[in-house]
């Protein structure tokens, strides 16, 4: 594939230069806006002090079950994976992109349709790999549909 | 067993089941996922390349969101055929490994197997790859609950 697909002809200079801007002006939104995954899952991100919080809004094509309107588990999935990355990129201030290593998640409540937030905690950085813990939760922050482990390649 | 003619489900019941999955789950069908081949305890799904999935614009790679609706989507399935009637079931947990990077442009293709069942819980495993499944883009292993499982096995038991 050496012909340029539209829309998704970023460089990885370009990338690279988003997560810095994005850093600089505390919005992680501009690099989030870039990745065509994170659009489809309708991904928004906000900062809360020290807290990064991506939220996944409702939409119709999220349904995973019609018959009892619960979520996908793959979206909650995309969001936690999603979530693990921003958190290294914008909390962690790793250098590079991070790659998934291994992933291990724990559903916990069906998911209804509405909106779904979701935080990450650092359990352990080195310098090849990063640890991290994500939760997502509707209305009751400690109520969690679903928490995951996220092992990331970051060096 | 897999020499078995039998075992094997039909084209035409395969597309059935795509359909009716489809129909039943938004999500795969916004995400474009196929059903290819099908028999008792054991699926071959497919998700076609596409610019929408990607995760990382600078490499074209597919991201992990899309591949993990996939494995769980095809695990769901795979649990379906092997209790053979329709059924209640939700993802307990879900564990993917990473061997390397989806490539940009090539459908990424799943075959998952239903190895275990038990009253309450179903076991799956299973790999993603492109061409050749000796060579996995990830694996897969995750646990389904079985929704009212037990009053379904205590009747088919006569208890």
């Amino acid at each position: 594939m050496s012909e340029p697909t539209p829309g998704i002809t970023t460089t990885l200079e370009a990338l690279h230069a988003a997560v810095r801007e994005g850093r600089a002006s505390n919005d992680p939104q501009r690099l989030l806006d870039l990745v065509p995954y994170a659009r489809f899952l309708g991904l928004g991100c906000t900062r809360e002090g020290e807290r990064l919080i991506v939220t996944m809004r409702f939409a119709p094509s999220l349904i995973g079950d019609a018959s009892i309107q619960a979520l996908h588990g793959g979206t909650l999935a995309g969001l936690l994976e999603s979530t693990a990355s921003f958190h290294a990129l914008f909390v962690s201030e790793i250098t590079g992109m991070p790659k998934t290593i291994s992933l291990t998640i724990d559903y916990l409540r069906s998911a209804r349709a509405v909106d779904t937030h979701c935080e990450a905690i650092v359990i352990r950085q080195g310098r090849r790999f990063v640890v991290i813990q994500v939760r997502a939760y509707q209305d009751d922050r400690e109520q969690p549909v679903a928490m995951a482990n996220v092992k990331l390649k970051v060096g | 067993m897999s020499d078995e003619p039998k075992s094997m489900w039909s084209a035409e019941m395969a597309s059935q089941i795509d359909n009716a999955w489809r129909d039943l789950v938004p999500h795969n069908a916004a995400l474009g996922i196929e059903v290819i081949r099908i028999r008792v305890g054991e699926v071959w799904t497919r998700l076609p390349w596409a610019e929408k999935l990607v995760g990382n614009p600078a490499t074209g790679v597919i991201h992990g969101g899309a591949l993990s609706t996939l494995l769980d989507a095809s695990g769901g399935l795979a649990v379906a055929t092997r209790i053979g009637r329709p059924s209640p079931i939700a993802t307990l947990d879900l564990r993917i490994d990473s061997m390397r990077p989806a490539e940009r442009g090539k459908d990424i293709q799943v075959h998952m197997e239903c190895y275990a069942v038990t009253r309450s819980v179903a076991f799956v495993r299973g790999v993603a790859y492109h061409e050749d499944e000796s060579d996995p883009v990830a694996t897969c292993a995750a646990t389904f609950a079985r929704k009212g499982g037990d009053k379904a096995e205590r009747k088919k038991d006569g208890a």
